[in-house]
């Protein structure tokens, strides 16, 4: 047989794959969202410049390694990539609405399937995740007494790596494509033969550099929460939002480099074409599938434990009384966390597993609705005989419980494999991990962000426009996806771009209705940021206690000075405020001593920017590029380890300072 | 039955505006999967609905407005615990038990023992063969017993248990029909199956649901349970309207990617062609996985193995590798010859006598 040469990509040495044709210019949605991007970038530049604020952002924020700035821009991540996820979200609603009776909708296939592929990532990866990993970062030092982190230079890189990971997503919207493959990029499909554009390469190098900082960042808070807690705080004595932290944290560290490798087996399938994935040559893509999954399912308890920990604070705090069953809440997120290894295969029962095996995962997973359950009755109970106070984080509570109620039981249904059978990859699925995605972890992270917002900032969200949006994301939420049960009920399944059959139609238009009433809530919440800043002065909490708290994060002011607490408390109980308060706590006046604290580094920007080129130069074939960034980004790592200008002293006379400021305005306030 | 009169009530009001059609299949597995779905939404809602109402009741009888009893410390009741460790552990042991019988029972390699509720298989009935390959973007349809095939467009006689064998061309597929059974993957270099029989005469949709690339929204096709005069006419009309023999050089051609597929088939289909798609080796020259595996198993072929493989050129390079290659099917010396020339073979053994060559079968003679 002769020797057949095979096609290989037009590549140059100079810029690789990468060449005119790979700007989208043919599709007119992305240049009018590259027009719109090019010039808010460019007016918020021109701000930042005209103001001056760039030397402020460097030295205050970008390099800063204080845990709370780092949660808070971890929170700014999010906020920006939920506005590019759910503008994916509202753009397949409305194709999915729209392409019936003959008609293709708005969008071709390849551009559909990277929207759907893009909204699951980004939700996921840069919504989901940012908006947990800040809000552990921000509370959790406070709540174990902590003055940062175990390791707050790591926690900057890891903030960095994040950021890197979506900038390299963004970028695909306007140089080159998206994967088109799901979001978890099953092979063969994602493997070179059925995807050999960029896409994937841009799924497998975004995930790959974000995944690095979320692992780094688990290590570091789990170390915090083993290593750093102030005296007195036993692990019984911990918040509940610390133990979900400390759980969520255990699977990122165990978890992750799971998902690493499996990209990385991926990744040497396309770039240097090895079999693991492959249909031929020995190669196995059912092996991806259980491998990612291994890593997914417990990714899903990552995201809805920090939610229900949330959830446990705001429903002691509004109802002015102790949590529930403490104790029967941390065995339930221990037994949760351990059983959430052993049910990913629930995610592929249809692929022909043995009966036994379906059945065994199946089990186990049902057996999870047993600690969520108790937990849920946890916060029922918490309410039952308390005093609540219905503030913006209960009423998400309330939304939460009952909405989550209905996503566990659709996922119990969905447990039963014969059921599963007929439900699988349906609008049903859809909607169910919608249910408890949004009605879990979003809904937590909302009760959460109102709830510790003045602690960050020192001022309450202002409560009007709160509540609009509280309404039309619940509403909006029931309108969206019930429909998708129906419809997953009705045998429709999910990432369909056209349909048949005209009696579906009604219900895509009223979930694209749920779609809309949901972007009011979106965007009743950004007013009522703006509104808050403005009104910043008449919200303004000078107690730092505003919702008589519990834990000892309200101990301090708000926002939480840079050393966070002047003496490090001593704590004897759950509660540890409360306690405090109750036993009649007086706040130290004197006798302040300097305060040893880190200090900032620009190496964790660096790290992460060379990150980021070398996996743009990767996804292009840019070898040079590829080469000379990863040696920077060694060369900078050694060049760290020698900085040992790491730490400083803030003088006693400075906390004196602080707190004197403080003590003037507790007794104005009082 | 009381089944039926308990999905009536839970469906009603919502079955009037469409067609749910699976909560009303018309083949007996997808009616007992139902079943299941609807007895354990049922179990779950004996403890979701009160937790829904209390929820409900008592964020509304203790809000602070109300002023209803306040207890500020308790946080413990022992008896309560229990309780809510307890209702749910037996809701879950309910569901658990009907899940074990139920995941075995309807295992979709299960070959059916009924084909309705209290109607076994008859004793004489064989199983409807079908061979099913998902391809890019169309589904393949052969039909053994028949020596027909067809793309896009299947039947069965109602009540004749059927026994589909899927697999696929290049990437992951789900066959699903939701009016007969629940669904299974069809996926590339691997054998799956499902047992199902269809009930009710009828023209039923189905589709992959699970997404396959850019051609994905339209690999639908058409499912006709038949009565068995009729799926006889259907045959058939399959063989008059045939496309020709379906044999591998035609296969290939189909395979080609291609969307939106019109129904089509075809009146003589190779018997070997699909045991052949799934041991990857359609193509000639090229060694079956099967082969391969049976040539492992004996202790491999050493050597030889490393020097029998060919660049492919139906693959995609990658940019740092080496070329796509695939492994050649054995032949005998004198094919060898003829391909690579006298000085291109390495002989590890002494030459055996020469058998006559049948492409692409191992002959273990080199």
């Amino acid at each position: 047989m002769a020797i057949e040469t095979v096609a290989t990509p037009e590549t140059s040495f100079l810029l690789g794959r990468l060449t005119w044709a790979a700007l989208p210019l043919h599709e007119p949605i992305l240049v009018a969202t590259f027009a719109v991007v090019a010039i808010g970038g460019l007016a918020l530049v021109g701000a930042l410049s005209y103001f001056r604020l760039w030397g402020y952002l460097w030295h205050e924020w970008f390099t800063s390694v204080d845990h709370k700035k780092i949660g808070i821009m971890y929170m700014v991540l999010g906020l920006v990539m939920l506005l590019r996820g759910f503008a994916d979200a509202v753009m397949m609603r409305l194709q999915q609405a729209w392409a019936f009776n003959g008609s293709e909708g708005y969008l071709n296939a390849h551009h559909y399937d990277q929207v759907f592929t893009a909204h699951g990532v980004i939700m996921i990866f840069f919504v989901a995740m940012p908006f947990v990993t800040g809000m552990m970062n921000l509370v959790m030092p406070l709540q174990i007494g902590a003055r940062d982190v175990a390791f707050p230079f790591l926690n900057n890189f890891s903030f960095w790596m994040t950021a890197g990971g979506a900038v390299i997503v963004m970028a695909s919207l306007f140089v080159g494509e998206f994967a088109q493959t799901g979001w978890l990029a099953y092979p063969p499909l994602s493997g070179i033969d059925a995807s050999p554009y960029v896409g994937v390469d841009y799924y497998i190098w975004g995930l790959q550099v974000a995944g690095v900082g979320t692992t780094l960042s688990g290590i570091n808070l789990v170390v915090t929460i083993v290593k750093m807690r102030c005296p007195g705080m036993t692990m019984m004595r911990m918040p509940v939002f610390t133990w979900t932290a400390l759980c969520a944290n255990i699977l990122i560290v165990a978890i992750f480099p799971v998902l690493t490798a499996t990209l990385v087996l991926l990744a040497l399938d396309r770039y240097i074409g090895t079999n693991f994935f492959t249909a031929d040559n020995g190669g196995n893509p059912m092996m991806f599938v259980n491998l990612i999954w291994i890593w997914g399912h417990p990714e899903v308890y990552v995201l809805v434990l920090p939610a229900f920990g949330i959830f446990s604070e705001v429903t002691a705090t509004y109802c002015r009384k102790p949590l529930f069953g403490y104790s029967s809440m941390v065995y339930a997120t221990v037994c949760i966390t351990v059983l959430s290894y052993i049910v990913w295969l629930h995610h592929f029962f249809t692929m022909g597993a043995g009966a036994s095996v379906n059945s065994f995962f199946g089990i186990a997973s049902m057996i999870i609705s047993i600690p969520t359950g108790a937990k849920l009755f946890n916060w029922l109970f918490t309410m039952y005989h308390g005093r609540i106070r219905y503030e913006l984080p209960m009423m998400w509570t309330v939304a939460f419980m009952l909405t989550f109620a209905i996503g566990g039981m659709t996922g119990v249904m969905l447990a039963v494999p014969p059921a599963d059978f007929v439900l699988h990859n349906s609008l049903f699925l859809v909607a169910h991990f919608h249910n408890v995605i949004i009605g879990g972890v979003l809904f937590g992270l909302f009760a959460g962000i109102y709830y510790w917002w003045p602690k960050a900032f020192g001022f309450r969200l202002e409560p009007f426009w709160g509540k609009v949006s509280f309404w039309c994301w619940v509403a909006g939420f029931w309108v969206a996806f019930t429909p998708l049960y129906v419809l997953g009920l009705m045998g429709v399944t999910r990432r369909m771009r056209v349909f048949d059959d005209p009696d579906l139609q009604i219900w895509f238009l009223i979930a694209a209705l749920g779609a809309a009433l949901v972007a009011i809530g979106v965007a009743a919440f950004l007013v009522q940021i703006a509104v808050s800043i403005w009104k910043r002065d008449e919200l303004r909490d000078t107690t730092g206690d505003p919702w008589d708290g519990r834990t000892l994060e309200w101990a301090t002011s708000s926002p939480p000075p840079a050393y966070n607490f002047a003496f490090t408390p001593v704590v004897h109980g759950i509660d540890a405020w409360w306690d405090m308060k109750s036993r009649g706590y007086v706040r130290p006046l004197e006798g302040f001593r300097p305060i040893h604290m880190p200090k900032s580094t620009g190496s964790g920007v660096i790290l992460a920017g060379l990150s980021t080129v070398c996996a743009m130069a990767l996804i292009w074939y840019i070898w040079w590029l590829a080469a000379l960034a990863f040696a920077g980004v060694v060369a900078t790592a050694i060049w760290h380890t020698f900085n040992y200008d790491r730490d400083f002293d803030i003088p006693a006379a400075e906390v004196t300072a602080v707190e004197a400021a403080r003590t003037r305005l507790l007794t104005r306030g009082a | 039955m009381q089944r039926t009169t308990l999905l009536a009530l839970l469906a009603a009001p919502i079955l009037a505006g469409c067609d749910m059609v699976v909560l009303s299949p018309s083949g007996h597995i997808a009616a007992r999967q139902r079943d299941l779905l609807i007895s354990s939404t049922l179990l779950m809602l004996v403890i979701v609905i009160p937790v829904m109402v209390l929820t409900a009741f008592f964020a509304w009888r203790y809000s602070a407005r109300r002023g209803a009893r306040y207890e500020p410390n308790w946080s413990h009741s022992t008896g309560l615990e229990l309780l809510i460790w307890t209702a749910p552990l037996m809701i879950i042991i309910c569901i658990g038990a009907i899940t074990w019988v139920g995941t075995h029972l309807l295992d979709p390699f299960r070959p059916l023992e009924h084909i309705g509720e209290r109607r076994p298989v008859p004793a004489n009935e064989t199983p409807l063969e079908i061979e099913v390959v998902a391809l890019d973007w169309k589904w393949l349809f052969i039909y053994p017993e028949y020596g027909v095939a067809t793309v896009n467009d299947a039947a069965a006689p109602i009540d004749r248990p059927i026994r589909f064998k899927l697999t696929a061309s290049s990437v992951m597929n789900a066959f699903y029909v939701p009016a007969l059974a629940g669904m299974i993957y069809a996926m590339p270099a691997m054998e799956s199956q499902l047992n199902a029989v269809i009930n009710v005469p009828g023209d039923y949709e189905g589709f992959s649901s699970n997404y396959s690339g850019a051609g994905f929204s339209g690999m639908r096709f058409r499912f006709h349970g038949m009565a068995r005069a009729d799926f006889d006419v259907w045959l058939a009309k399959a063989r008059i309207d045939g496309g020709g023999a379906l044999d591998r050089a035609r296969y290939l051609e189909l395979a080609k990617p291609s969307e939106n597929v019109a129904p089509m088939s075809f009146d003589d289909v190779d018997p070997d062609l699909f045991r052949r798609i799934v041991s990857r080796c359609v193509e000639e020259g090229r060694m079956c996985t099967d082969e391969m595996a049976m040539l492992d198993a004996r202790g491999g072929t050493g050597f030889a193995g490393t020097l029998n493989t060919v660049p492919d050129a139906t693959r995609q390079a990658s940019a740092l590798g080496h070329v796509p290659f695939y492994v050649r099917s054995f032949c005998t010396v004198a094919d060898a010859e003829a391909d690579y020339g006298k000085q291109g073979l390495v002989l590890l053994d002494p030459p055996p006598p020469a058998a006559p060559a049948t492409d692409g079968d191992a002959k273990e003679t080199l």
